[in-house]
């Protein structure tokens, strides 16, 4: 192993690539010796560690910058690989060192903010996170105590329905625009699909609230179902644009071969298209869902506000996990300020926590489903 | 869309309703709603039904409170207050999709010269003044808890002429405080809010000579940071040095608060001072009998009184047009004004209980609700 | 058509309610489209003839009360992409071919989540966590960098600046253009990946000849999800973000253009009058924004279907 293996990552390219990295590796020259690529991003570290510290110690900056010395060492780490490998083992592979550098900075620059943004949560979440969260609504709550019930069972409910909306409009219209579409009203939807990604979460809510109180006569409606539509004009772009991603992968071999076979269209699209693509349409549904269930703005005007339980989803105002954040963050005041608060990061907690559970099953789903082939 | 049946979707949609079917099955409902009423008998009241409100948020805390003590009062009757804003309460309670508003500024004169949609045609509706705040001006400065400011020198930070916390008209007011030598950083409200207007209708009362905008729920100059509600600016001033904010009093827990210059005395914040200014200030002339919108009146100067206040009013109907909805609001708006509900959103939120005159008016007012 | 040769009326049936579920469908989402703006139109007209003291502020008519939001608007999801893009596509890569496999799955999980983070909880990091840590920094730029324009101040007291409510944006964006990206680069033919290492390509070289031009529509796809995220994301900039009414491109102070989302969020709950229709005005504005942002993109890449595998 004396190749582009010293790299860390490179050491775990899977099956047949890495034979032929390995084999790649004959016709360079000089090697950079195993291990290179760590010493040197400890050293970039270290170096960056220790301008820190002078920094800190010369009273510049108050306390050591930890995120400041990973953020900045990386960097250099990345000049220093490359400069090295420049030298030692020419332009191709420095420049591949380079990007692989570079690639695995990305990752850890984002990293920083999506742990940092996860612990916050879990830091102030954990305070509440206790069984009366779980089994009580803040219906004659005052002050500390009292649960998000009605809030978790609303935001259950609502984007449940919105994904019973979403997804068979939004699976059906990718389909249409890859397997049948041709002409204007393909190119029409392809191109206002995006645009429809554009409207900003507050008009959807304006937007279905003007309709249902128009349709039902009541200006005053709330109802779960008004913000679950809300939520669909929001959930459907995105079903659309990542499912037709996902189907234009399919390769057209395989349609082929089952028109090929005497099988109808609509059978081979739900018998070989779809579930060939089952995986990233199980992640592109989720995308959504995650994209909707965050939402805050519309359901305010729409599903409205309420302390109390409600099941309904077609009467009555009915509580949503980001409303309830939001309001129980903004509302926090007086004497008991802290515990809205603590309700607020427990909310947001839970919401976090559900989505999860709900990733974890489409992808079990998917593997159940997906055939059995590739990577 | 039968087909649907067949494809990826419904699998994926599946786990979704199960898990709302499981939470619903599980709790059957939260451990607070189970009837404690059932097994206590006597039925208290005969009120039932559910009452909507949208409105401001500055009251939202104490509505909670209300809410949640009526509600105990009667079993049946569910409140519901969304703290949306006082525009979108005015706006929702005009076109009938709130039955009261909540609301930081009384109904105007155009807003009154139109219809109600839930009220009977030319009955009109009604200012109750129910939540009494005083803002503060709280400030986030190292070493520094016992600042003075008069309200000539409130205008001039928070117009930007006066920058720095160790600026001559700082340093005069506070002699023996140890002002540093940094740049005020000034945060002042993003969404438009009746905070805002309270607080620059204060200074545009009493310090003319430098706030020459006129008052307006959006801050009229381009100074320092916007932030976001009462928690905004709150947050935003703690995190930050050397700042300084205008905010309900509820929501400056972790700063301090300026005393005020009021008259030739300074006064610390206090929620007596400030019910007393509201209780020694006129009523808006001009309306009907018992639309209590009140004219604050910045200027008075007795002992302890906090001109800098914010006065939240309950917006209801003189009649209803359904008269169930009338007998809950008038109930509930009667409650509101009641020595329990007071002293209840005083503790909680740190709200100033309404002079007890201007109590008996409320109720007086509140019980003339049809 | 294979379909035409088939003989049983029922297979021909099925065909037919099957393309027309389709084709209804994608109709659908025309219509409900139509109906927005329609909608907006609607309740748009009242503002766009309003004169001076109608509209909020100080705005002589309604043009110039929404040119800095639309600058604000495009200027803020410009930052969040130019950030967010080369990170997304870098992880994406990381995710796809550099890390080891079940690494890889557990960090695509990871990210996905983060999707599903509210942005009323970006808000409150922001707030809370990122702009306290970025203040500093801040601080030192323009003390030392200040001669270049982006960088002038005076700084920010909070460090609640455009640029601070553009990171938060690209980090809420980067899940979903993660995923997008990271779908497409598995989907990249793992023949043509293996033939260009076998001809002693780096692994570089490899991606950018096999796996690049493959997923380059898929990539636009995720910069335009991104993007369309970016412009009308609301609630997290309404907190984050220090604004006012101006148009400037300062990254660090506290004068900030604020964006047509925010302004809405922070207006609509006080709003009376005619102030309620500008705002929806406005909105209207950010769909042609959308709009129009949307068909400069499509002139300049193209729908590159040469590598896609249906319809080739």
């Amino acid at each position: 192993m004396t190749t582009t293996t010293s790299t860390p990552s490179a050491t775990t390219m899977p099956g047949a690539g890495a034979v032929a990295a390995r084999r790649g590796g004959l016709y360079a020259a000089a090697r950079l010796p195993r291990g290179t690529a760590w010493a040197t991003l400890a050293a970039s570290w270290l170096v960056t560690g220790g301008l820190f510290g002078i920094l800190d110690a010369a009273g510049a900056s108050d306390g050591f910058n930890l995120v400041g010395t990973i953020f900045f060492g990386t960097v250099l780490f990345d000049v220093a690989i490359w400069s090295l490998a420049l030298l030692v083992e020419g332009r191709r592979r420095a420049l591949d060192r380079l990007v692989t550098s570079l690639v695995s900075t990305a990752f850890v620059i984002a990293l920083l903010p999506l742990v940092s943004l996860v612990a916050t949560v879990l830091q102030n979440g954990l305070a509440r996170f206790d069984t009366a969260y779980f089994t009580e609504s803040m219906r004659n709550v005052i002050g500390a105590g009292g649960g998000g019930l009605h809030a978790i069972v609303g935001t259950l409910e609502i984007t449940g329905m919105a994904t019973l909306i979403s997804v068979p409009v939004g699976l059906l219209a990718s389909i249409y625009l890859v397997e049948y579409g041709r002409g204007a009203l393909a190119r029409g939807i392809t191109f206002f699909v995006d645009v429809m990604m554009g409207i900003p979460s507050i008009v959807a809510g304006l937007f279905a609230f003007a309709l249902f109180a128009l349709a039902t006569g009541n200006p005053g409606i709330r109802s779960g179902f008004v913000g679950a539509v809300s939520l669909s004009v929001l959930m459907i772009p995105v079903v659309v644009r990542s499912s037709e991603e996902i189907l234009r992968l399919v390769p057209n071999e395989l349609r082929e071969a089952s028109l090929a076979l005497g099988v109808p269209k609509w059978l081979t699209v739900l018998k070989i298209v779809l579930p060939t693509s089952i995986a990233g349409l199980v992640t592109g549904v989720m995308l959504a869902i995650a994209r909707v269930i965050g939402e805050t703005a519309p359901l305010l005007i729409v599903a409205g506000f309420t302390a109390s339980m409600n099941y309904d989803l077609f009467s009555d105002r009915m509580m949503t996990l980001p409303v309830f954040v939001y309001t129980q963050y903004t509302q926090a005041a007086g004497l008991h300020a802290q515990a809205a608060v603590d309700r607020a990061w427990a909310g947001a907690l839970t919401l976090i926590i559900i989505v999860m559970v709900l990733n974890l099953a489409g992808r079990v789903i998917a593997r159940i489903f997906a055939p059995r082939y590739g990577r | 869309m039968t087909f649907t049946r067949f494809t990826a979707s419904a699998r994926i949609t599946a786990p979704v309703a199960a898990l709302a079917i499981a939470t619903i099955a599980l709790s059957g409902c939260a451990a607070n709603e189970r009837g404690t009423g059932a097994a206590d008998a006597a039925p208290a009241s005969a009120l039932k039904g559910t009452l909507s409100a949208v409105g401001s948020s500055a009251q939202g805390a104490a509505e909670t409170v209300w809410a949640a003590g009526f509600q105990t009062d009667n079993p049946d009757v569910t409140v519901n207050y969304d703290p949306q804003g006082s525009g979108a309460g005015r706006k929702s309670f005009i076109s009938g999709a709130a039955d009261f508003a909540g609301s930081d500024a009384a109904l105007s004169d155009d807003e009154l010269g139109g219809d109600f949609a839930l009220c009977t045609p030319g009955s009109g509706a009604i200012d109750l003044p129910v939540y009494i705040s005083p803002i503060a001006v709280a400030y986030n400065v190292d070493g520094v808890s016992d600042l003075r400011l008069d309200a000539d020198t409130i205008a001039g930070i928070f117009k930007g002429s006066i920058t720095r916390w160790n600026d001559k008209a700082l340093t005069a007011l506070n002699p023996d405080a140890k002002l540093p030598d940094a740049a005020i950083t000034v945060v002042h409200r993003s969404d438009d809010s009746g905070t805002t207007q309270n607080f620059t209708e204060y200074l545009a009362a009493n310090a003319k000579s430098v706030w020459d905008a006129p008052a307006s729920q959006t801050f009229p100059y381009q100074v320092g940071d916007a932030a976001k509600g009462t928690s905004g600016v709150a947050d935003a001033t703690k995190s930050a040095s050397n700042s300084i904010t205008y905010v309900d009093e509820s929501g400056s827990a972790g700063l301090s608060i300026a005393q005020l210059k009021v008259g030739d005395a300074f006064v610390t914040i206090n929620a007596k001072g400030a019910a007393a200014v509201v209780a020694a200030s006129p009523l808006k002339s001009g309306r009907a009998d018992h639309d209590l919108a009140v004219d604050i009146d910045r200027t008075i100067t007795d002992a302890d009184a906090w001109p800098l206040v914010l006065v939240s009013y309950v917006i209801a109907c003189q009649q209803y047009k359904d008269s169930a909805k009338a007998d809950l609001v008038k109930a509930y708006a009667g409650y509101l004004a009641t020595d329990a509900a007071q002293q209840a959103s005083a503790e909680q939120t740190g709200s100033a209980p309404l002079s007890a005159e201007l109590a008996t008016k409320v109720q007086a007012a509140a019980a003339s609700i049809k | 058509m294979t379909t035409d040769t088939a003989r049983r009326g029922g297979i021909r049936l099925g065909d037919r309610v099957f393309a027309g579920s389709a084709a209804t469908a994608g109709a659908l989402i025309l219509i409900v489209l139509a109906a927005v703006a329609v909608f907006l139109i609607a309740q748009s007209l009242p503002a766009l003839g309003a004169g001076p003291g109608e509209l909020p502020g100080t705005a002589q008519n309604f043009w110039v009360y929404v040119w800095p939001l639309v600058f604000g608007t495009i200027w803020s999801a410009f930052l969040a992409l130019l950030v967010a893009t080369p990170l997304s596509i870098g992880i994406a890569l990381f995710i796809s071919h550099y890390a080891p496999r079940r690494l890889a799955q557990a960090l695509g999980y990871v990210i996905d989540l983060l999707a599903a983070v509210p942005s009323v909880v970006f808000g409150l990091w922001g707030i809370v966590v990122l702009a306290p840590f970025v203040q500093p920094m801040y601080s030192w730029l323009v003390a030392n960098l200040g001669w270049i324009p982006l960088f002038a101040g005076p700084v920010s007291g909070t460090g609640r600046t455009v640029l601070t409510a553009s990171v938060v944006l690209a980090v809420m964006v980067l899940p979903i253009m993660t995923a997008i990206c990271r779908e497409v680069f598995l989907q990249a033919p793992r023949l043509h990946e293996e033939a260009a290492l076998a001809l002693g390509a780096t692994r570089w070289e490899m991606i950018r000849m096999a796996v690049l031009p493959f997923a380059r529509a898929g990539i636009v796809s995720a910069i335009m999800l991104g993007l369309g995220r970016a412009l009308g994301e609301t609630m997290a900039v309404a907190m984050v973000l220090s604004p006012a009414l101006v148009v400037n491109m300062f990254l660090l102070t506290s004068i900030n253009p604020n964006t047509i989302a925010a302004n809405i969020a922070l207006q609509f709950p006080e709003a009376t009058g005619v102030s309620v229709n500008a705002l929806i005005a406005s909105g209207l504005v950010l769909f042609l924004v959308t709009l129009g942002i949307n068909m400069i993109a499509r002139y300049i890449v193209g729908r590159r279907r040469a590598f896609s595998g249906a319809n080739a």
